[in-house]
């Protein structure tokens, strides 16, 4: 058994990636879509190594919840010296483990919101929609969805973060009636699902007349696949934002390197490289503009969006208005 | 009274099967330990997921092994050509990665599915997959292909020699069914309901996705929130446990009903039956064994008709992390067999009083793979390792041994009752001519046991190549195996190229089943 770990980890040691003698190290935890070959990871990776003098290590974890969990595991000393992909709905429970560390980068970021925050620094964003085939008469509001007969496929929010990030659409847009939208609401969920993946797998099957994504979601048809059968419905209550966010933690023995790796984060370089490889609006408009096809999007009038400590005060009780509403 | 004397020792499948409790046990604690604060309560929400849990994976079990009995008693029956080709392919479902499963499922019973298609051209409204019967029927075809076999096994162990002489006595039908078939089912019936039962328990994706909502909560989605968004390891331990104590308790039960006496030692001779010759049998046989086929073949149709235009022109990192599957699959396959088969001795020695409990302890450790929550296993070894060694270094090494802990159960079914009977049959003898320990198990074992070490090296195989196991958990970009690259290509919206490695992964883990469960029975019937 020992002999065949031994092997195992020789074959994962003699992939690509070994690392070379004094060259300082950095290691960035993030998500596994990020890290994947489709993903930022590997555009990010070369960029940034040609100005570092330094190897960077990404390691992908599932998605951002589990991302956060093992930097809780792993505590104040954690292998990692940066954690990227933790949205603003559990920045509160991040900032709360104070491992996190000033990161005293700014940049003029081109949010639709206000941004102070000194441990936690976005880079990209996005608005959650619901992603429809072109041609479908997409309902114009919560309330118009719920009298539809309009199929959709969702994410659970225990489970996923776009299902969470619902779940504060609906409470941001209606407040105390959010139940009542939700029992509304229950005849048109189609089912609940696991992650991102599976929600958006079944809605191409055609289960579903339209999932929750992003509004960025039809860039990628568009641009990738040069197929603009993809919309996103327009909401009048606005959209509810996801903003993703990178820190740098306390313990890292690399704190120069990343700082200088936030800084890139936010840099004309690595900025232009995530619209068309994360799906997501930069936090910093590049230089260039965004990437062609982005102009055919849907633009929300209004942006929703609560401040990581409303969005942990509120994750409760508002997963228990959802599940009492849906359990019935 | 005392254990009667055996060829071979029982001392190292003790081990073993110690080394696998402590593994599960261990990792548990040790979640258990790092928790902060008190462990969360258990709930009213946890009281309806347990409801349902039990409830879905009941129901599961019970359909798929009530099925699987006409289907195997068809099989066991009749010999047609392409048998042995059908046999594998219905193994398919077995194998496939949960998503991929759920969406070839969906393909066809699903809302816009091909059966709603059909439907919609006569007026009808589409079908609704959604609920506790699509949660169901999603188990039933992901486990009837593995009860099917396990009791198709049941069937083919029964020595040549009884059927010969029932023809020769004129026994057949009912009679048959009763002095054969019968007895044969109560041995092998209550394992393969533990099997199934404590697969469901543990499901989490194909639960939630096919049950509709929120109402089809199981444990192990609960474990996945203590875990992630509520970092609350002492509720995921709590909760683990509970999965733990459910499984070991069916299990106990299933064991202690399933450890009838054999059929005692034949000549190893091929079968051939006499009986069910009638037209109506013929038909009946048919019918169960179209069904089965039609029922199982037509998702996995859908799975190839969605894979090949994806397959022309897969990345090449796809083919890539294929490899490493592959290597993952082989270290994961000799760890299994290196624990299986002295474990499954071990069992098999049996007795009554303490040698009796003690076999039961050694099915049972192997059992508890199933229900463990492979979060809880890949998080404990994750805390354990760190003091030691960099755990991402190890992801590979990590996902072989969990994905070896996950196999375990299905060796452990396929060996046991086989080894059973050996022991049964030529222990005596084999004491009698001083054949014992090494020699015993190479001469008189291990060429009565090929074809179960080879299903069961095969099987263990193909579940490794298709399980995502914990390398989520652990895995940097370089070490992806195939599971794992075709989530990452779903989440990166390319769902035609997850597709085509879906494709891959099928064909990888069948030919990976049919070479070693081949080199396993090269003599046997077809």
């Amino acid at each position: 058994m020992k002999k065949i770990a031994i092997a195992l980890g020789c074959l994962g040691g003699a992939l690509p990636g070994a690392v070379i003698a004094d060259t300082p190290e950095l290691t960035v935890y993030t998500y596994d879509s990020f890290v994947s070959d489709w993903g930022p990871g590997p555009k990010i990776e070369a960029a940034f190594e040609e100005s570092c003098g330094c190897d960077l290590n990404l390691v992908g974890i599932e998605d951002g919840a589990a991302l956060l969990a093992r930097v809780r595991l792993e505590g104040a000393h954690s292998e990692a010296d940066v954690v990227l992909g933790i949205d603003t709905n559990l920045m509160a429970a991040a900032a709360e483990t104070g491992l996190f560390a000033p990161h005293e980068v700014s940049a003029e970021y081109d949010l639709p919101i206000a941004w102070e925050d000194a441990s936690f620094l976005p880079y990209d964003w996005g608005y959650f929609a619901f992603v429809h085939n072109e041609g479908f008469a997409a309902p114009g509001d919560f309330r118009a969805l719920a009298e539809s007969d309009t199929k959709i496929v969702i994410q659970d929010p225990r489970s996923s973060t776009p299902g969470l990030g619902l779940l504060y659409w609906v409470k941001s847009a209606y407040g105390d009636e959010a139940p009542a939208i939700w029992q509304g609401l229950s005849d048109n969920i189609v089912t609940v699902t696991k992650g991102w993946s599976e929600a958006y797998g079944l809605f191409l099957e055609g289960e579903a007349d339209m999932v929750l994504s992003y509004t960025t979601s039809p860039a990628y048809h568009l641009i990738a696949e040069e197929d603009a059968s993809k919309a996103a419905a327009l909401f009048d209550e606005g959209h509810y934002m996801q903003v993703e966010v990178a820190g740098m933690l306390k313990g890292s023995d690399q704190p120069d390197l990343a700082r200088q790796f936030l800084a890139f984060m936010v840099s004309d370089a690595a900025q232009s490289i995530l619209p068309t490889t994360n799906w997501m609006y930069p936090a910093v408009t590049p230089e260039a503009g965004l990437p062609k096809g982005f102009e055919t999007l849907t633009q929300p009038e209004k942006a929703l969006f609560y401040t990581a400590d409303e969005a942990e005060a509120l994750r409760k009780p508002a997963l228990d208005e959802w599940l009492t509403a849906l359990s019935r | 009274m005392a254990d009667r004397a055996q060829p071979v020792s029982g001392t190292p499948g003790l081990v073993a099967a110690f080394g696998v409790a402590a593994v599960i046990l261990g990792t548990l604690l040790t979640v258990a330990l790092r928790a902060e604060g008190g462990a969360g309560l258990f709930g009213p929400a946890d009281w309806s997921a347990l409801r349902f849990t039990l409830l879905q994976a009941s129901l599961s079990a019970l359909l798929s092994v009530g099925l699987a009995v006409p289907v195997a008693r068809a099989l066991a029956r009749r010999r047609f050509r392409g048998r042995a080709a059908l046999i594998g392919l219905m193994g398919a479902p077995f194998i496939l990665p949960v998503i991929v499963g759920v969406l070839g499922l969906v393909t066809v019973f699903g809302r816009g599915g091909w059966i709603s298609q059909i439907l919609g051209q006569f007026g009808l409204p589409p079908l609704s997959i959604y609920g506790l019967h699509g949660v169901v029927l999603a188990h039933v075809f992901f486990n009837l292909p593995l009860a099917t076999r396990l009791i198709l096994q049941g069937w083919q162990e029964v020595p040549g020699e009884r059927f010969r002489l029932a023809a020769q006595l004129g026994i057949e039908g009912w009679s048959m069914w009763r002095l054969i078939e019968l007895p044969m089912l109560m041995r092998v019936v209550p394992g393969a309901l533990a099997v199934v039962f404590a697969l469901c328990l543990t499901s989490f994706a194909v639960a939630l996705t096919l049950g509709g909502g929120p109402r089809a909560t199981t444990i192990e989605l609960a474990i996945y929130q203590a875990f992630t968004f509520d970092f609350d390891l002492g509720r995921a331990a709590l909760l683990s446990l509970v999965q733990l104590v459910l499984t070991g308790v069916t299990a106990w039960v299933a064991l202690r009903l399933g450890s009838g006496e054999g059929f005692g030692a034949g000549l190893d001779r091929a079968i051939r039956r006499w009986d069910g010759q009638g037209a109506l049998r013929r038909g009946l046989d048919a019918g169960w064994i179209g069904l089965a086929a039609l029922f199982l073949l037509l998702p996995l149709s859908a799975v190839v008709l969605a894979g090949l235009a994806g397959m022309i022109g897969l990345p090449g990192q796809v083919w890539r992390s294929a490899a490493i599957s592959l290597a993952v699959a082989g270290a994961s396959t000799v760890l299994v067999l290196i624990v299986a088969l002295p474990m499954a001795i071990a069992a098999a020695r049996g007795g009554r009083g303490r040698g009796g409990i003690l076999a039961r302890m050694v099915e049972l450790s192997g059992l508890l793979g199933l229900a463990a929550s492979p979060l809880v296993i890949g998080t404990g070894l994750f805390i354990l390792m760190r003091p030691l060694t960099d755990p991402i270094a190890m992801a590979l090494p990590v996902t072989a041994l969990v994905n070896a802990l996950m196999a375990l159960p299905f060796a452990l079914r396929i060996l046991g009752p086989r080894a059973r009977d050996v022991l049964a049959g030529e222990g005596r003898l084999g004491l009698s001519l001083g054949l014992t320990g090494g020699r015993f198990v190479r001469l008189v074992l291990w060429p009565r046991m090929r074809p179960q070490i080879g299903f069961a090296a095969g099987l263990t195989a193909a579940l490794s190549m298709g399980d995502l196991g914990v390398i989520a958990l652990f895995a940097d970009p370089d070490t992806a195996t195939l599971p794992l690259q075709i989530y990452r290509l779903m989440g990166a919206y390319r769902m035609e190229s997850a597709a085509g490695a879906a494709l891959l992964l099928l064909l990888l883990s069948l030919a990976l089943f049919y070479i070693i469960d081949r080199g396993g029975r090269y003599h046997a019937e077809a």
